[in-house]
C-alpha cells in the first residue's frame, strides 16, 4: 500500500538554531498519529512543513505520492512556483491553535471561499458542500453567524469543517483545543473522533495525551528536533523506552 | 441691509463661476483620491510583502514625498515635468500631484494595516489553497480596509484642503475663482467666509460618507 505521508530526512534550522535534525516517519491510509512532546521539541514546524507554511532546509515530503515544496531541477534544489505549492496545499488541510476563521466572513462563507476560489467549484455547489460539514460538526444553524459571535469551540468546530470540506488526503491539527476553555474541549475532540472514526488520516499535535492514548493508532514523541520513540500508545504510555518518554509522560497530566 | 442686500446680488451675479470653481474642486480632489488610493494600494504592498528592491523602491518613494511640501510637489510637476518632455496642462499636472501625494500616504496606511491583521489569516488562506493575490483579495484586504478606513477619510479631507494650492498654477478651483470675484467687488470677508463654507461642507459630506462605510463594514461582534 502506497504510504499517504512519506517525510525523509528533514532539517530545518531558525538562523543558528537547528529546530529539525532529520525527521523520518510515514502515514499510511487512515492513521491517526499524535505528535507528542515538550515545546520547542519541533513537533509543531514539522506540521507547518508538510504545507509549506514553514520552508525547510533538506529532506523530502510526499504527501500521496506528490513532492511537496521543492524539485529537483539538474540535481539542484529549486523551491517550486508558488502556484505550485498553493495547488499542493490543498492536499492537506490544516487545523490551527488559534482557530484563524476569517473574522469578516460569516461561518458558511469561510468554508465556501476555498471551495469557490481553489475548488473552483459553483456557488451552489460550494454551499451544498459548506451545509453538509456545518452539520457534520453541529453548526448548521449558525451558518450566518460570524466567528465574533460564536463561542472558541464553536469557531474551532468550524475551521475543522471549513478544512475537512476541501477533501484533503490528510488532516493536520496543529495544538488545536490548547487555546480552549477546558469545558470547550471535548466537543472539538469529538469532532476529531467522529472523522477519525470514518477513516480520515490525521496527523495530530496535542498535548491531550488522554485523547492521544484513546484514538491514535500510533504515537510518536519528538524530541530535541528528532523523533525520539514512536509506537502503540499503550505501549508507549505504560512502559516507556527511553527515560525522556518517561519523564515527559511524567510531568504531563497522563495518569 | 444694504452690504447683506449687495452680498447677495454680487452672490447670485458670481453664482456659475462658483459652482464651476467648487465643481473644479471637487473633481480634482475626486479624480487624486481615487487615483492616489489605487496606486496607494500597491505601494503598501510593495511595502510590506515586496522582496528587497521593491520595498526600498517603495520606502523611498514615500518617504521623498512624504517628505516634500505638496506645493512644491504641484509646482515640481507643473514646470519641471515639462522640461522633461512630460508637459501637461495645469489641471493634469494639479491632479498628478496630488495623487502623488495621496498615494504615499495611502501606501503607509495600507502597509500599517495589513501588518495589524494576525499572521494567522494569511496561513489559514494558504492552508485552503489560495493563491497570494486571491488571499490579498479575499481575506487580507477587506480586514485591511476596515481598519484603514478613519484614516483615509483624513487623508482625502487632507486633498480636498490641498487642492486649493492648484490655484498658484492658475487652476479655476473654489479658492481662485473666489480670489477672482473678491477682486472685482472687494468683498473680501463674505466671499472668503462662504469658499470656507462650502470646503466645510464637501469635508464634512466625506467624513459622513467615511462612516456610513464604516457602519455598513462594521465586523458584528468582533
Amino acid at each position: 500500500m502506497p504510504q499517504l505521508l512519506a517525510i525523509k530526512g528533514l532539517h530545518k534550522s531558525y538562523g543558528q538554531t537547528e529546530v529539525l535534525k532529520g525527521v523520518t516517519c510515514t502515514l499510511e491510509q487512515s492513521d491517526v498519529v499524535c505528535v507528542i512532546g515538550s515545546s520547542g521539541s519541533g513537533k509543531t514546524t514539522m506540521l507547518r512543513c508538510i504545507n509549506m507554511l514553514e520552508d525547510f532546509d533538506d529532506g523530502t515530503i510526499e504527501v500521496d505520492g506528490q513532492t511537496i515544496g521543492y524539485e529537483l531541477r539538474d540535481g539542484v534544489r529549486h523551491r517550486r512556483r508558488e502556484r505550485d505549492i498553493a495547488r499542493h496545499r490543498a492536499l492537506t488541510g490544516m487545523v490551527f491553535q488559534q482557530f484563524n476563521l476569517f473574522p469578516h466572513m460569516t461561518a458558511l462563507d469561510n468554508i465556501t471561499l476555498g471551495l469557490i476560489k481553489a475548488k473552483k467549484l459553483t456557488r451552489p455547489e460550494a454551499v451544498a458542500i459548506a451545509e453538509r460539514w456545518l452539520d457534520r460538526v453541529g453548526l448548521l444553524s449558525r451558518k450566518g453567524h460570524f466567528p465574533g459571535q460564536l463561542s472558541g469551540g464553536q469557531q474551532q468546530r468550524v475551521a475543522i469543517a471549513r478544512a475537512v470540506a476541501m477533501n484533503p488526503k490528510l488532516m493536520l491539527f496543529d495544538e488545536v483545543t490548547s487555546a480552549l476553555d477546558p469545558e470547550l474541549v471535548n466537543e472539538v475532540l469529538q469532532v476529531i473522533k467522529d472523522l477519525a472514526a470514518e477513516g480520515m488520516t490525521m496527523l495530530l499535535v496535542t498535548h491531550e495525551m488522554r485523547f492521544a492514548y484513546e484514538v491514535a493508532t500510533r504515537v510518536i514523541f519528538m524530541n530535541e528536533g528528532r523523533i525520539a520513540e514512536e509506537g502503540d500508545p499503550r505501549k508507549m504510555f505504560h512502559a516507556p523506552a527511553t527515560e525522556r518518554l518517561a519523564e515527559f509522560l511524567k510531568n504531563s497530566s497522563f495518569h | 441691509m444694504t452690504t447683506s442686500f449687495a452680498f447677495l446680488a454680487d452672490m447670485w451675479t458670481a453664482r456659475f463661476a462658483i459652482l464651476s470653481g467648487l465643481g473644479v474642486t471637487v473633481l480634482t480632489s475626486l479624480l487624486a483620491i481615487i487615483a492616489g488610493s489605487l496606486v496607494g494600494v500597491f505601494v503598501g504592498l510593495a511595502l510590506t510583502f515586496g522582496n528587497r528592491v521593491t520595498r526600498i523602491a517603495a520606502r523611498v518613494y514615500t518617504d521623498f514625498v512624504r517628505g516634500t511640501p505638496v506645493l512644491v510637489l504641484i509646482l515640481a510637476s507643473y514646470y519641471i515635468l515639462g522640461t522633461v518632455g512630460l508637459r501637461l496642462n495645469a489641471f493634469q499636472a494639479g491632479i498628478l500631484a496630488l495623487a502623488v501625494f495621496c498615494s504615499s500616504h495611502i501606501g503607509e496606511i495600507v502597509r500599517g494595516s495589513l501588518q495589524a491583521i494576525p499572521k494567522g489569516q494569511a496561513e489559514a488562506a494558504k492552508a485552503i489553497g489560495l493563491t497570494f493575490a486571491q488571499s490579498f483579495l479575499y481575506v487580507l484586504l477587506p480586514q485591511a480596509a476596515r481598519q484603514a478606513l478613519p484614516a483615509w477619510v483624513n487623508v482625502a479631507a487632507e486633498i480636498v484642503k490641498a487642492s486649493t494650492l492648484l490655484s498658484i498654477i492658475g487652476v479655476a478651483e473654489l479658492l481662485l475663482v473666489t480670489q477672482q470675484i473678491i477682486a472685482r467687488n472687494f468683498m473680501g470677508l463674505p466671499f472668503y467666509f462662504f469658499a470656507g463654507f462650502l470646503y466645510f461642507l464637501v469635508n464634512f459630506g466625506i467624513e459622513r460618507f467615511g462612516k456610513y462605510v464604516e457602519r455598513r463594514l462594521a465586523i458584528s461582534a468582533r
